[in-house]
């Protein structure tokens, strides 16, 4: 069994590289397929908003199926044309089912 | 009003629900509870697995429990949301409301609710004897299936609670 406590365990701007990197999340049935709770991934140059990260991590991770997935960034949902800014911390919510 | 609003990996507890919700302007406290059932979709449910992105949870908790507050005033609202390992019968999510009359305080509790299970990020997987399965989450078990996603396919968006 799994722990039930997923809260993030590191802070973004901690990364030794710095510059452009955010911290990923990755939930429910979403960290299974990508095998890990979260990562980091530096963005490109310009200005990066939601559905570009999100076609960035289906490049990334092919088996991840991001279609019905909405994405928060530092814990508000975020609709697909947010901007995204070095420091997030972006999270994929697959389909909540809590109640 | 945000009474008490929590994500928690213990059993809840009502009482503290109630006591947190009241004052001395109430007449009425409308209360809801989620519990586990031994079933869904046609599926033997032994076990349910709540997880929580705990810290995002809680924060849109008290949005959804500040805007409550906003759109019926004197309400006093508490939510607490239980993660982890739950059997048949157990408490998974507590809502009360209380207000002067009760219809604002029933509308609000259903608002709470309903609310919480649209935009709350909390997953619960199934285990039983068809192994486990994250609710919501249409994965090769629903493909399978001979209808279209987009046309009435219910049963991959349960109703507990």
């Amino acid at each position: 069994m799994t722990s039930t406590t997923d809260a993030p365990t590191t802070d973004p701007r901690d990364t030794a590289s710095g510059g452009r990197e955010v911290q990923v999340l990755y939930f429910a049935a979403l960290r299974e397929q990508v095998g890990r709770a979260e990562e980091q991934l530096t963005l490109p140059a310009g200005e990066v908003r939601v559905a570009e990260l999100v076609r960035l991590l289906e490049a990334k991770h092919p088996q991840l199926r991001l279609d019905a997935v909405r994405v928060a960034l530092n814990e508000e949902f975020a609709d697909a044309s947010a901007p995204v800014a070095p420091g997030d911390v972006v999270a994929l919510i697959p389909p909540v089912s809590g109640g | 009003m945000t009474a008490l609003v929590a994500v928690r990996d213990t059993p809840l507890d009502l009482g503290e629900a109630i006591a947190a919700v009241g004052a001395d302007h109430v007449g009425g406290v409308a209360v809801f509870l989620g519990t586990v059932r031994n079933h869904n979709d046609g599926r033997a449910v032994t076990l349910l697995e709540y997880h929580a992105y705990e810290s995002m949870a809680e924060r849109q908790m008290r949005k959804i429990v500040d805007g409550i507050a906003a759109e019926i005033p004197g309400v006093r609202l508490a939510a607490l949301h239980r993660v982890g390992e739950l059997r048949v019968g157990d408490v998974a999510v507590i809502c009360v409301a209380a207000s002067e009359h009760r219809g604002e305080a029933f509308r609000a509790c259903r608002a709470l609710i309903d609310r919480i299970k649209a935009d709350v990020p909390i997953w619960k997987r199934e285990h039983g004897p068809d192994g486990p399965y994250w609710v919501g989450w249409q994965d090769a078990r629903c493909a399978g299936h001979d209808h279209a996603p987009a046309s009435g396919h219910e049963h991959a968006h349960d109703d507990h609670g």
